[in-house]
């Protein structure tokens, strides 16, 4: 009996994501989760614009294209109109921090009932690796040539942080993918943000530290070492907001 | 069944909940608040939703998620409000998606101001967003008007899969007259089941993409029969009111509220002797070209273009259809100011009589 296999949500397509980018981690780890949960014809991928939008064509299950930040509204119009359904936007920095700023933070404040998994990898990939809202001080991008300078482009955007502010969010929580443990922590932090929708108690929030080799210019196992010592300081992993720690009934 | 006075904003709201509607997200804005404030109580009164966004962009990208599981959705704003749409109007059409988007139109460019006008005729009919689609552009003149138009909106914009705006103006959506409502559609999405996302729990269906991105081959594919689609409507779906047009001199080409007003002016100027008629489009997508090929250009003197915008928005298409077998004039209000009491009766009359130019 095989115990490791391609995910069932998951397409029999090639990766097109770049050698060492963990989205294509990140997005096996939520197929993963929906496969133990049995959701794979219940569920609905709200798929931003970015490198994600990749994922159009690797989902299994249901996929729904979205214009870009504005993945947690279109999420709010689909399950609003279908309570039933597994609904989670899968949204990258820009999206997330930058462009959909207020889609995200008003579809958190409503306490919507949907998933974001929200997968922060400090710059922009699919257009070419520019400056992002959560892109470090210091860092080398394509329109930040010197290093991101706070004089002019203030600091990294903290969204665990900002949207535990908010009452409503049922569950918040950062994990790093540099790690087993830190992969097992997020795997477990989406099955709980699941639970937590299909129990119909609330917005959940799960911000995944991701990298990004081809525009930060390391090696796969490099960004291991640059998360290690620049990206998981300034984000700090953990549970920053669980209205269910007794669990989800 | 019994006819109602009902004010024009709240008479679309009540016929898009009959015809099936049940959900509605959008943002505040003058002259459109009592669509989305009559929805807010009505709507779950039906079992439907409404949300308040937190913006028109991320009200019409609502709009976009509920209509994508087959669900019949509708947003509204005006002017400042549907420009901020545009983005998620082009991702309708981009995906294929049905909806209604209404634009209570007011004065612009910018803020403008909140009064009526019809200034977004341009932006309605040629460039609702980036990428060069087209949708049915509805352009009722009375209440009644409206509220067929909005009951059957979504009978389009299903057949099509692509959204539908009924393009109307403050002043239409601010006065109270009688209408008959139609009767209470059930909502019901088995008929989006060959594209639509919803699925039952009991569905054999496959796994869906739905999606405004394409390989660059299968989005010529998909724009060259959207093209197609939009000569059907030409040669179909055209709507349009010709009135006092078989010994016509003179042409008045208005839709909408100017129609009204024009009407009365050209009634008025019938009894002086003057033989005026009106081309009144209600459709101004697809435009109504069969209606000025009919004309017969020996008796026509003139086409008189009457809107409330300035510069005249609907000249061009009209200019097309006429191909210069007649001299076309205008008579145009803008900025939230209205027609006065006599403004088209005079400024009709002097055309007639040769002295305008």
């Amino acid at each position: 009996m095989a115990v490791y296999k391609r995910p069932d949500t998951l397409k029999k397509t090639p990766s097109g994501f770049c050698p060492g980018c963990m989205h294509s981690l990140a997005t096996k780890l939520i197929a993963e989760v929906v496969d133990e949960m049995g959701q794979h014809k219940n569920c609905v991928h709200i798929v931003p614009v970015g490198c994600a939008t990749l994922n159009l064509v690797y989902w299994g299950g249901d996929v729904l294209g979205a214009a870009h930040g504005r993945a947690p509204a279109v999420a709010t119009g689909f399950k609003r109109s279908n309570p039933d359904r597994l609904v989670f936007a899968y949204q990258g920095d820009g999206d997330c921090a930058a462009i959909g700023l207020a889609e995200i933070m008003n579809a958190a404040n409503r306490g919507e009932n949907i998933t974001v998994i929200f997968f922060n990898n400090q710059t922009y990939g699919m257009t070419g690796g520019q400056m992002a809202p959560t892109t470090l001080i210091g860092q080398k991008t394509t329109t930040t040539r010197y290093g991101r300078d706070p004089e002019t482009t203030g600091y990294p955007l903290r969204m665990c942080e900002l949207l535990a502010t908010l009452e409503a969010p049922a569950f918040i929580a950062r994990y790093p993918l540099t790690t087993p443990k830190g992969c097992r922590d997020a795997k477990k932090a989406i099955r709980k943000g699941f639970d937590i929708q299909m129990a119909g108690k609330g917005f959940s929030f799960i911000e995944l530290l991701g990298n990004c080799p081809t525009n930060w210019g390391l090696t796969p196992l490099q960004t291991l070492d640059y998360m290690e010592t620049n990206t998981i300081p300034y984000f700090v992993p953990g549970v920053y907001k669980d209205k269910f720690k007794d669990g989800v009934k | 069944m019994a006819k109602v006075l009902m004010k024009g904003n709240e008479a679309i709201a009540e016929a898009a909940v009959r015809a099936g509607c049940r959900f509605f997200a959008g943002y505040p804005i003058t002259p459109q608040n009592e669509i989305p404030e009559y929805l807010s109580w009505r709507l779950p009164e039906v079992g439907g939703t409404f949300v308040q966004g937190e913006s028109e962009v991320a009200s019409v990208n609502m709009v976009y998620g509920a209509a994508a599981s087959g669900c019949r959705a509708m947003t509204s704003s005006s002017g400042p409000g549907i420009s901020l749409k545009a983005e998620g109007i082009s991702y309708l059409a981009g995906t294929q998606l049905p909806a209604v988007i209404c634009n209570i139109s007011r004065g612009g460019p910018g803020l403008g101001s909140i009064q009526p006008a019809q200034q977004d005729y341009l932006q309605a009919t040629k460039a609702l967003g980036h990428g060069g689609f087209k949708l049915m552009v509805f352009t009722p003149a009375t209440l009644q008007e409206a509220v067929d138009i909005t009951y059957k909106a979504w009978d389009y914009a299903e057949r099509d899969r692509n959204p539908v705006m009924i393009l109307m103006d403050g002043c239409l959506g601010s006065i109270m007259e009688q209408v008959e409502l139609p009767e209470m559609k059930e909502p019901d999405r088995t008929h989006t089941d060959k594209w639509s996302l919803n699925r039952p729990a009991d569905s054999t269906r496959g796994d869906r993409v739905l999606t405004p991105y394409f390989p660059e081959a299968l989005l010529e594919l998909q724009n060259t029969s959207r093209a197609r689609m939009y000569e059907r409507w030409a040669k179909n779906d055209v709507q349009v009111e010709e009135f006092m047009l078989d010994d016509a001199e003179y042409v008045v080409v208005a839709y909408g509220i100017a129609s009204r007003s024009a009407k009365e002016a050209i009634l008025n100027l019938r009894k002086e002797g003057y033989k005026l008629g009106m081309i009144r489009p209600i459709t101004v997508n697809p435009f109504p070209k069969a209606s000025f090929e009919k004309l017969d250009y020996s008796r026509v003197k003139g086409i008189i273009d009457i809107e409330l915008a300035i510069p005249a928005q609907m000249h061009d298409d009209i200019e097309l259809q006429v191909k210069g077998r007649a001299p076309i004039y205008e008579y145009c209000r803008s900025g939230g100011v209205l027609f006065d009491d006599d403004g088209i009766y005079a400024a009709v009359k002097k055309i007639c009589d040769g002295g305008a130019k």
